[in-house]
Formats: structure tokens, C-alpha cells, sequence
């Protein structure tokens, strides 16, 4: 196991820091089925940490123990240098962990703009006796929240769809909304699942520049899933790959393209 | 034509956020304000005020209640008619218990007792939702009813029954009993609507409002970035419970004045307040006024129509009622699942433009 403080600089100069999240042991049944099995790695400050495998490997399951919505059996996950204890999804969300989903996870019935601001609901401290008379703390608390999602907005261009309800956008859009609320959560690890599926190459190719600035001009560490490999090998620093349950494969991408498992995984194996 | 936001700038978040961000609502609005604090009290008589003003202004403060709750936060209530028992019962027994303080206050105590009750009674919304939710609500409903029915405490030991609304004051204005002046009681009203809908405003554009709005969006998704469902779902039977009580509290003790529980706070009403709440708009302010103004003219205009105007039979224009906000109710769910608000707002987008659509 590598030190906590130890940094390194990548080939591009982004710093990579010590480990924000370490996974120990995680074991994740439900009922006789085993969809984790004895996984461990870590996350480290700055990164972007990829996790990959065939469909049904048990990725977004992972995911969804990292953002608390499912409780491992075994094995414990560490956040900042301390294990976590049993919390609520909500819990985690207020920790820093903020996470975009497969399938659009969006509040179809409010603006792209109202969307972006349940983000920053973290950081909203007014109760709501002063909601409820708005003027003073409660404004100048919306105001400033407001702020910090233009700018999000602005960074991920879409200043002109801010007041449109999420129902009227087209998928890709739909995503970049979801990256936007997420963002604006400023959270210390970004989890998103799949944030390219069905995206034709120019979509692909923003989503792509939005995640790098993010990670660099935020210095937001990220975890990913995606099936798009010439994607994932593009954008990780390190990537973990996984196969029914199992990991098969940690390292930088050059070193998981040429594991023989994992092509194993990939290619499957002949039976001669 | 005669509705513009062009060379409308503005300039600040504040401003963007305001409730009326569109001068000409604004100026609207103020009108709107104007004539009912200032106009209309100097005309208003007996029968404006029982028949459409007082039973308006009591519904729009019951179906905003019931909107933030239903429309806001999607927990669907059948309750509502109990929750406005529990507001009439609490400003009876605090009426009789203490009958020098000012009547203001027994309503609002009133309002926030009815909230604790309404946030009991929604514990098991963070188990269950939908059609079970509606009937956990159902059962809050009958079992109030029966509470007010069988617990004598309640009306004072009184031989019908019944509670009587005794004549109480306002700094020397008389707003219940019998001898309360048209303008007294509809000004009280008024106040109470208007602090109610400026309140629901507040909530609904803010944090606790998106919070509500994303608990009825995708709950799960919610939860997973931050919203406490706990803390949201509550709340909102709170704020809803609150506004609901004031509104049974004004129904008993300045609109009717002597109620008896299962007539005045059964299902029927209940139902009433949702079908103002859907007919008007889920999930919208000005929605809950139209639904509430719909449903307490239809009446009216019916019975102005079919008995007066065309001669017809009293019971035969009453069952005709029931037809049409049955038939109603059908139309809008199919049609406009976001009620009269919705298409109010395809109007206005439409006469942006008008004349000239391109």
C-alpha cells in the first residue's frame, strides 16, 4: 500500500495527491448473489479513476456503495483518512461525494437552472422560518449560491437553457445538466456512471473536455464508469477493471491494456 | 399584445428571482392588491361576502396548503378535510379557553397546532407512497372526525354537539358571531391569505421548496444528492398542515359559525380541496386561486343560470353541479394534468407573440 502523503505529478502536470477514498474488503450480496466480491482500491486527491468491465461486473454496484446507497456486507470504506460508519445516501452527499447516474436522474419538473441548485442544498444553512420570510439571510444566501452556479453554468455552456424545464432538453443536454448539478455540489469526489452512454462522438467529445477541465480547473477528484475504451484509456490516470464481481485489474491504462485478463475478460478465452 | 417583457432587464440574481420578475405581473399584482385591501371593503355586503368572497379567500388558503403538499412535495392527501376539523376544534377550544386575546392569535395557534397533528399523521409517508400514502391519509380523515365526535371535550360538553363560534374581536372589530360586519370578516380573511400565499411564494422559490420539488421528482435521486427525506417530507406536511388549519379555523369561526364535525369537515371535503387543487394546477401558487375560485363560482354561476335564468328545479341544477365537476375533473386529467394555471401560462406564452406568431 502506498503512502497516504505521497504526491506525483502526471505527464500533463496535474498534481496527484495523497488517497481521498480507499475501499477495503468490500463484499456486496444480494440474497446468494455475490455482486462484489473482496474488492479493494483506492482514490487518490486529484485523480481520475476509472472503473471498467463487461457489462454486469458489478461497476455501478460499486458506485452505488461508494455514494452510500447500498451497504456492503463486508469490508470497510474510507473517506479522508477515517472509515466511514453506516450513513445515510444524504449523509455521504453532505460529506463531499457528489455522483451523476446512468439513467438521467434529473427533476423533470423544474428548471435547469432549480436543478443546478439543488447541488449547492448542502450549503444552504438558513431554516425555514427565514426561508419563509425571505428577505434578509434567506436572499442573501440564494444570491450567493446562485453565484457559484452561474458559474458552473458558464463553465458548462449553458447559460442559454437556465430557465428551460429539464423535461424539453435532448439527452445530451439532459447529461451536462446532470454533470452541472453535481458540479455545483463543489465535491471532493465526483462519481459519475456512464457519463457517455449513447452520446454520438461530438457529444462525446464535450463530455470529454468538460470532465478534464473539470478535474483540472476544479482539481476535482473523479471516478467514472464507461464503456468507451479509447475514452477511458484517453482520460484516466488509473483504472481498476472489474469481472463478475471479482477485480482483475488495477494500474494505468497502458498497464490494464496489456493484463491478460483483462483481455481475457474482454475477448474471452478459448476452451481448447 | 398586451403582455410584454421586452426592455424588461434585469440586472441582479435579486431581481431574477422575485416573485413577479416580469414588470407588467408586478404592477398587476399591486393592482390586485389595491382594489381588495382598499376597493372592495367599502362595497362588499352580507351576500357577496358568505356567498363567493369569504368561501373563496378560506378554500385558496386550504388548497394552497394542500397544494405544497400534493403538487410541491407529491404526497398525496386525502386528509385535508380532518386537518381543517383540527384547525376549526383547536380555535373553538382556545376561542372559549381564553376570549380576551385577540382572535389573530387564536388562528394562527390554531394553524400551528393542526401542523403538528398533519406532520404526525405524515410519519408514514417515509415509508409509503402513492395510493397507500392516500389511504394512510383516509384514515387520519375519519379517525379526526370520529375524535370530534365522540370526545365531548372537544365542543365543551355542549348537548348537540355542535361548537358555536362566540362573538370574538380584532383591536374592537367584531370578526365571529353573528353580529360581525361583511367587511370585518373579509378583510380578516384577506390578511390571512395574503400572508399565507407570500409565505407559500417564499418557500417554493427557495431551498425548502427544491428540496420538495426533487422529493416528488425522483426521491431516490434526491436523497442521493443531499436532500434529508426526512426533514423535506415533513416539512412539508407541516407547512401544508399550518396553512390548512388557519383556513379550518377561519371556515369555523368566521365563515360558518357553528359547525358540526362529520357535515362541515367529512370527505366531501376532502376531495373538494383536491379537486381545487387539481383543477387549478399541481404545483403552483396562482393554480390553488383558480382552482378555489372555480369550484366556489361553478356553483353560483349555476345556480344564477339554470334556476334563475332558464327556471329550472334547485335539486336538478345541484345534481347538474356534481355532473360537471365530475366530467371536469376527467377533462383536466386527460387534457392538462397541470390544471387551469398550465393553460393560463400556454395563453401567456402564446400572447407574447401576438399578433404576429413569428
Amino acid at each position: 500500500m502506498k503512502d497516504m502523503d505521497d504526491s506525483s505529478v502526471t505527464e500533463d502536470g496535474r498534481t496527484i495527491g495523497g488517497v481521498v477514498m480507499e475501499m477495503k474488503n468490500i463484499t456486496l450480496r444480494f440474497g446468494g448473489v455475490v455482486a462484489i466480491k473482496d474488492i479493494s482500491f483506492d482514490i487518490r486527491e486529484g485523480e481520475i479513476r476509472a472503473i471498467i468491465g463487461p457489462n454486469g461486473a458489478g461497476k455501478s454496484s460499486m458506485l452505488n456503495v461508494i455514494s452510500g446507497f447500498y451497504v456492503p456486507q463486508e469490508g470497510d470504506v474510507w473517506f479522508r483518512g477515517s472509515k466511514r460508519p453506516a450513513m445515510r445516501p444524504y449523509e455521504v452527499a453532505r460529506q463531499g461525494i457528489a455522483r451523476t447516474f446512468q439513467n438521467i436522474a434529473l427533476f423533470d419538473g423544474m428548471s435547469v437552472l432549480d436543478n443546478v441548485m439543488t447541488g449547492r442544498l448542502n450549503y444552504m444553512k438558513t431554516n425555514i422560518f427565514q426561508q419563509a420570510l425571505w428577505r434578509g439571510r434567506a436572499e442573501a444566501e440564494e444570491t450567493e449560491n446562485r453565484e457559484v452556479v452561474e458559474r458552473i453554468i458558464d463553465f458548462l455552456e449553458i447559460q442559454a437553457i437556465r430557465k428551460t424545464p429539464v423535461a424539453r432538453l435532448p439527452y445530451g443536454l439532459k447529461k451536462r445538466v446532470e454533470l452541472a448539478r453535481a458540479l455545483a455540489a463543489e465535491p471532493k469526489l465526483l462519481l459519475l456512471d456512464e457519463p457517455m452512454a449513447g452520446m454520438n462522438v461530438e457529444e462525446k467529445e464535450d463530455m470529454s473536455r468538460f470532465i478534464l477541465d473539470a478535474n483540472d480547473e476544479f482539481g476535482t477528484t473523479i471516478a467514472l464508469i464507461e464503456h468507451d475504451m479509447g475514452v477511458v484509456m484517453d482520460l484516466s490516470d488509473r483504472v481498476v477493471v472489474m469481472d463478475y464481481g471479482k477485480k482483475i485489474g488495477d494500474g494505468t491504462p497502458d498497464e490494464v491494456r496489456n493484463n491478460q485478463a483483462v483481455i481475457d475478460a474482454y475477448l474471452g478465452v478459448s476452451h481448447d | 399584445m398586451f403582455y410584454r417583457e421586452a426592455g424588461d432587464y434585469k440586472v441582479s440574481y435579486q431581481q431574477d428571482s422575485q416573485t413577479f420578475p416580469i414588470k407588467f405581473d408586478r404592477y398587476r399584482y399591486f393592482l390586485v392588491m389595491a382594489v381588495a385591501f382598499l376597493v372592495v371593503p367599502f362595497f362588499v355586503n352580507d351576500y357577496w361576502a358568505n356567498a363567493i368572497l369569504l368561501p373563496f379567500l378560506i378554500y385558496s388558503i386550504a388548497a394552497i396548503g394542500l397544494n405544497i403538499l400534493v403538487g410541491y412535495c407529491g404526497q398525496v392527501s386525502l386528509g385535508t378535510g380532518g386537518f381543517m376539523a383540527v384547525g376549526a376544534y383547536a380555535c373553538y377550544k382556545l376561542m372559549t379557553a381564553f376570549p380576551e386575546v385577540s382572535m389573530f392569535v387564536h388562528v394562527l395557534l390554531s394553524g400551528g397546532i393542526t401542523a403538528l397533528v398533519c406532520v404526525a399523521f405524515g410519519l408514514p409517508s417515509l415509508r409509503i407512497k402513492g395510493f397507500y400514502l392516500a389511504v394512510a391519509t383516509l384514515a387520519a380523515q375519519f379517525f379526526l372526525v370520529w375524535l370530534f365526535n365522540r370526545v365531548p371535550w372537544f365542543y365543551n360538553y355542549s348537548a348537540s354537539g355542535q361548537i358555536n363560534a362566540p362573538e370574538r374581536d380584532v383591536f374592537g372589530v367584531i370578526v365571529t358571531g353573528p353580529n360581525a360586519p361583511a367587511w370585518a370578516t373579509y378583510l380578516f380573511s384577506l390578511i390571512f391569505l395574503t400572508v399565507c400565499a407570500i409565505v407559500a411564494r417564499n418557500l417554493t422559490r427557495g431551498t425548502v421548496g427544491r428540496s420538495w420539488m426533487a422529493i416528488r421528482d425522483m426521491d431516490i435521486a434526491a436523497e442521493i444528492i443531499g436532500v434529508n427525506p426526512l426533514k423535506a417530507k415533513l416539512s412539508a406536511f407541516g407547512v401544508s398542515g399550518f396553512f390548512i388549519g388557519i383556513s379550518g379555523a377561519l371556515f369555523f369561526a368566521v365563515y360558518l359559525g357553528a359547525v358540526e364535525v362529520g357535515e362541515a369537515f367529512g370527505i366531501t371535503k376532502s376531495f373538494l380541496v383536491l379537486f381545487m387543487v387539481i383543477i387549478g394546477g399541481l404545483g403552483s401558487i396562482f393554480g390553488s386561486f383558480a382552482g378555489a375560485a372555480f369550484l366556489v363560482l361553478l356553483p353560483v354561476v349555476l345556480k344564477v343560470v339554470g334556476v334563475d335564468l332558464l327556471g329550472w328545479p334547485t335539486d336538478i341544477v345541484a345534481h347538474f353541479q356534481l355532473v360537471i365537476v365530475g366530467a371536469l375533473i376527467i377533462v383536466f386529467l386527460i387534457a392538462e394534468p397541470h390544471g387551469i394555471a398550465q393553460l393560463w401560462r400556454v395563453a401567456k406564452e402564446k400572447l407574447r407573440l401576438w399578433p404576429f406568431p413569428h
